[in-house]
């Protein structure tokens, strides 16, 4: 590989974590809230809790937890001189991604269905707990799914860089740096799934 | 196999499939653990206990899938320093909430 422009690895990681950094206290400011509220609202709490479908939340936590796994063994492959195989575990990760977001497609709609989403009759004229829930519920949830797409958006970009060569072995901090990214989107979730859909 | 290149600056720790896959399996298992733990009537124990394992989990995940027990030391004190700021952020917050 050439050297025309010097290359500085850790820093680049070194930024990336920064930029997580401000990512962890996005969310951590929305757990803040979520906690507060718990304290104010607990009844109210509990039951929007109990309308969550613990199945379609612990199997999106597989889902998301394997899309991490392959992810990392996307950086191993690349490490290791493997472009292939680098490829095939982002696109599994990216297909992962993909899966997550159509079972969250469906909890979402059957809340719809049963008139619960921001604004709607039903939350506007029950409780204020309630509807205080299921918004940092939407707000949560809805910024999460924000960051899956983004996060598959920018592996798909990685991973088609790879594919064509100018990724390699030995010039790889964009494809770590990307699943770094992606690490974050399943770090959050691991606290979204137990806080929203266990414990309550 | 790629331990020659180990002196070049940056990560070039590389993590087997192997090690990856046992770490996936342990973030399974502890899935498993915290929906049966918390499908058991536990009082606020169980918000505890959801939390603790939430925590090992994202210690495995930052550790081996985010590389961070291989990063230098720099990294792992600005992670800190982020976890400290939360943390300042969630105490205040209470100290607010709960004595108003």
């Amino acid at each position: 590989m050439s050297h025309l422009l010097p290359r500085d690895d850790v820093g680049a990681k070194l930024g990336m974590w920064l930029f997580l950094f401000t990512e962890l206290l996005l969310f951590g400011g929305l757990f803040i809230l979520y906690a507060v509220y718990l304290a104010r609202y607990p009844h109210e709490f509990s039951a929007g809790g109990h309308e969550l479908n613990v199945v379609m939340g612990t199997t999106n936590t597989v889902v998301l937890l394997t899309s991490s796994l392959l992810a990392a063994m996307a950086v191993t492959a690349i490490k290791t001189g493997k472009p292939k195989s680098t490829v095939a575990l982002l696109l599994g990760t990216i297909g992962c991604a993909g899966i997550f977001l159509v079972i969250k497609y469906f909890e979402w709609s059957a809340k719809f269905a049963h008139g619960i989403y921001p604004g709607s009759p039903r939350l506007v004229h029950g409780p204020p707990g309630e509807s205080v829930f299921f918004s940092l519920y939407f707000l949560t949830t809805g910024l999460h799914g924000i960051h899956v797409v983004v996060g598959g958006a920018l592996l798909t970009w990685i991973g088609t860089k790879v594919g064509k060569g100018s990724l390699t072995a030995e010039n790889n901090v964009m494809l770590e740096n990307g699943t770094l990214y992606w690490h974050l989107v399943d770090l959050v979730w691991i606290f979204i799934f137990p806080l929203y859909y266990l414990i309550l | 196999m790629s331990d020659h290149d180990a002196h070049k600056e940056g990560s070039v720790h590389i993590v087997s499939y192997g090690q990856l896959v046992a770490v996936w399996v342990s973030l399974l298992l502890l899935t498993v653990t915290t929906v049966a733990v918390t499908r058991v009537d536990l009082g606020a124990g169980k918000v505890w206990a959801a939390l603790a394992i939430a925590c090992v989990k994202s210690g495995l995940v930052i550790a081996f899938f985010m590389h961070m027990k291989y990063e230098a030391r720099l990294f792992r004190i600005i992670f800190f320093v982020a976890l400290v700021t939360l943390a300042v952020f969630i105490g205040l917050t209470f100290f607010d909430v709960l004595y108003r």
